[in-house]
């Protein structure tokens, strides 16, 4: 045929775009996520219940309410108070802060995974707080939370999916497109899935190979 | 800021979103009662000698750890399709979500598997009992301990999950309520806030009710 109606170069093209999409909405909202996430873990683990109460509550509620409902009120919220800002810049706004209520558990973890006599004894040998910190808390915390984090970052890589939800056009979206102009379900969801498949394995496998080596080092 | 909400016009969809959040609970078990059985399974295949059964299940659960839910949702209602199977979108929504729940779930199987030490049965047979028994009194109880927070975050997943069947044209869950009231009205902000504070409400009464349940279950 020649009306371009098979599987092609073209098409393959267009869902390496697509693909191209999704990293780099997942690049965004992990950065962003994990940036947030790094600050609410630590106020969380140090912070008074006051304080830490509300926020765990409000980070709880990214976690209770689903991914494609809030993409929807966000995304109308913008529109309601007349903030023009594109799909896109949500998808990420919104993922980011998805991201950043994981990752603050992660963090958590990571530093109560610190025994409170290593902390001491690094301020006995005359290291200040942010000394401690830097020093003693970061590395061994973030070896307790490197794992985590790969897998979260995966997750969200695979929920940035919903986003076509609100007619950002990543790969699954452009997926459709092709298959409502060539129609060939199988294939083109085949060729998606093996897109995802190819970045997420390696990357899921490097991670559960990290776990193990650190927990034999333990 | 010229908008204008209009609660009232939601509060009034309540009943009709409530039944809509019956479904979406209906649905989350369906897929979890699948997704348990499909993941033992799975968790036996991963370990089985037999290269075809451990190739098929390894493919499952790799399958459906490394592609979005909502891709494999796409892959029952369209993909299907070319196979000569036609399925709608509410069953094409529990394929989807039973399919990855069981992917999921068979990790945590062998997980549990693992955590009882061998020793234990042998303990328990050398004690007198018989196989079945010493599996069903001494290795059964631990490993439900081990796997049973992780099988209400996966409760808790399946939940979230349904909410994808809207892309694919359901419109029974509380989710796809949601958009038809939306479509009818164009209140998108009120509906969607309403159906947010819905599912809210259900995640934590599920685990909130585990809560209870792991405290009186396990309390030694």
């Amino acid at each position: 045929m020649m009306d371009g109606s098979d599987f092609g170069l073209q098409e393959l093209l267009l869902m390496l775009k697509g693909a191209g999409v999704t990293l780099s909405i997942t690049f965004w909202a992990v950065l962003g996520g994990t940036l947030m996430g790094l600050v609410f873990g630590l106020v969380r683990s140090v912070a008074p219940w006051w304080i830490n109460w509300p926020l765990g509550g409000l980070l709880d509620v990214f976690r209770s309410v689903p991914l494609l409902i809030q993409l929807v009120l966000v995304n109308s919220f913008k529109s309601i108070i007349g903030l023009n800002a594109s799909a896109f810049v949500v998808s990420c706004v919104v993922l980011a802060f998805y991201t950043s209520s994981y990752c603050s558990e992660i963090v958590r973890a990571g530093v109560q995974a610190v025994p409170q006599t290593t902390r001491r004894a690094a301020r006995s040998l005359g290291l200040t707080y942010w000394q401690d910190l830097r020093e003693i808390v970061f590395p061994i915390a973030l070896r307790v939370s490197l794992p985590s984090w790969t897998g979260l970052t995966l997750g969200v890589m695979k929920d940035s999916a919903l986003v076509l939800w609100i007619g950002v056009i990543e790969l699954l979206r452009t997926s459709q497109v092709i298959i409502t102009r060539i129609q060939e379900p199988l294939l083109v969801l085949s060729v998606c899935g093996l897109i995802y498949f190819v970045i997420s394995y390696p990357i899921s496998r490097l991670g559960t190979r990290l776990e193990a080596r650190w927990r034999d080092l333990d | 800021m010229n908008y204008t909400f209009h609660w009232y016009q939601a509060f009034r969809a309540l009943p009709e979103m409530l039944v809509g959040a019956l479904v979406t609970i209906e649905v989350a078990v369906l897929s979890m009662v699948i997704g348990i059985a499909a993941g033992i399974l799975l968790a036996l295949g991963r370990n089985s000698k037999n290269k075809l059964l451990y190739g098929v299940s390894t493919a499952w659960v790799e399958g459906a750890r490394n592609t979005p839910a909502l891709f494999q949702i796409y892959m029952a209602y369209f993909g299907l399709g070319s196979l000569g199977i036609f399925v709608d979108s509410f069953p094409a929504l529990l394929i989807g979500i039973s399919f990855n729940n069981a992917g999921y779930l068979a990790e945590t199987f062998r997980g549990g598997l693992r955590a009882v030490p061998p020793t234990q049965m042998r303990a328990a047979r050398s004690l007198g009992m018989s196989a079945p028994k010493a599996f069903r009194l001494v290795v059964l109880p631990q490993l439900f301990r081990t796997v049973f927070h992780p099988l209400m975050n996966q409760m808790v997943w399946a939940i979230l999950m349904t909410s994808l069947g809207v892309v694919v044209g359901v419109n029974i869950d509380l989710t796809g309520v949601t958009q038809e009231l939306n479509v009818r009205t164009f209140r998108t902000f009120e509906y969607f806030a309403m159906a947010a504070v819905i599912y809210y409400v259900i995640t934590k009464l599920v685990t909130l009710s585990a809560r209870a349940a792991a405290s009186r279950l396990f309390r030694y």
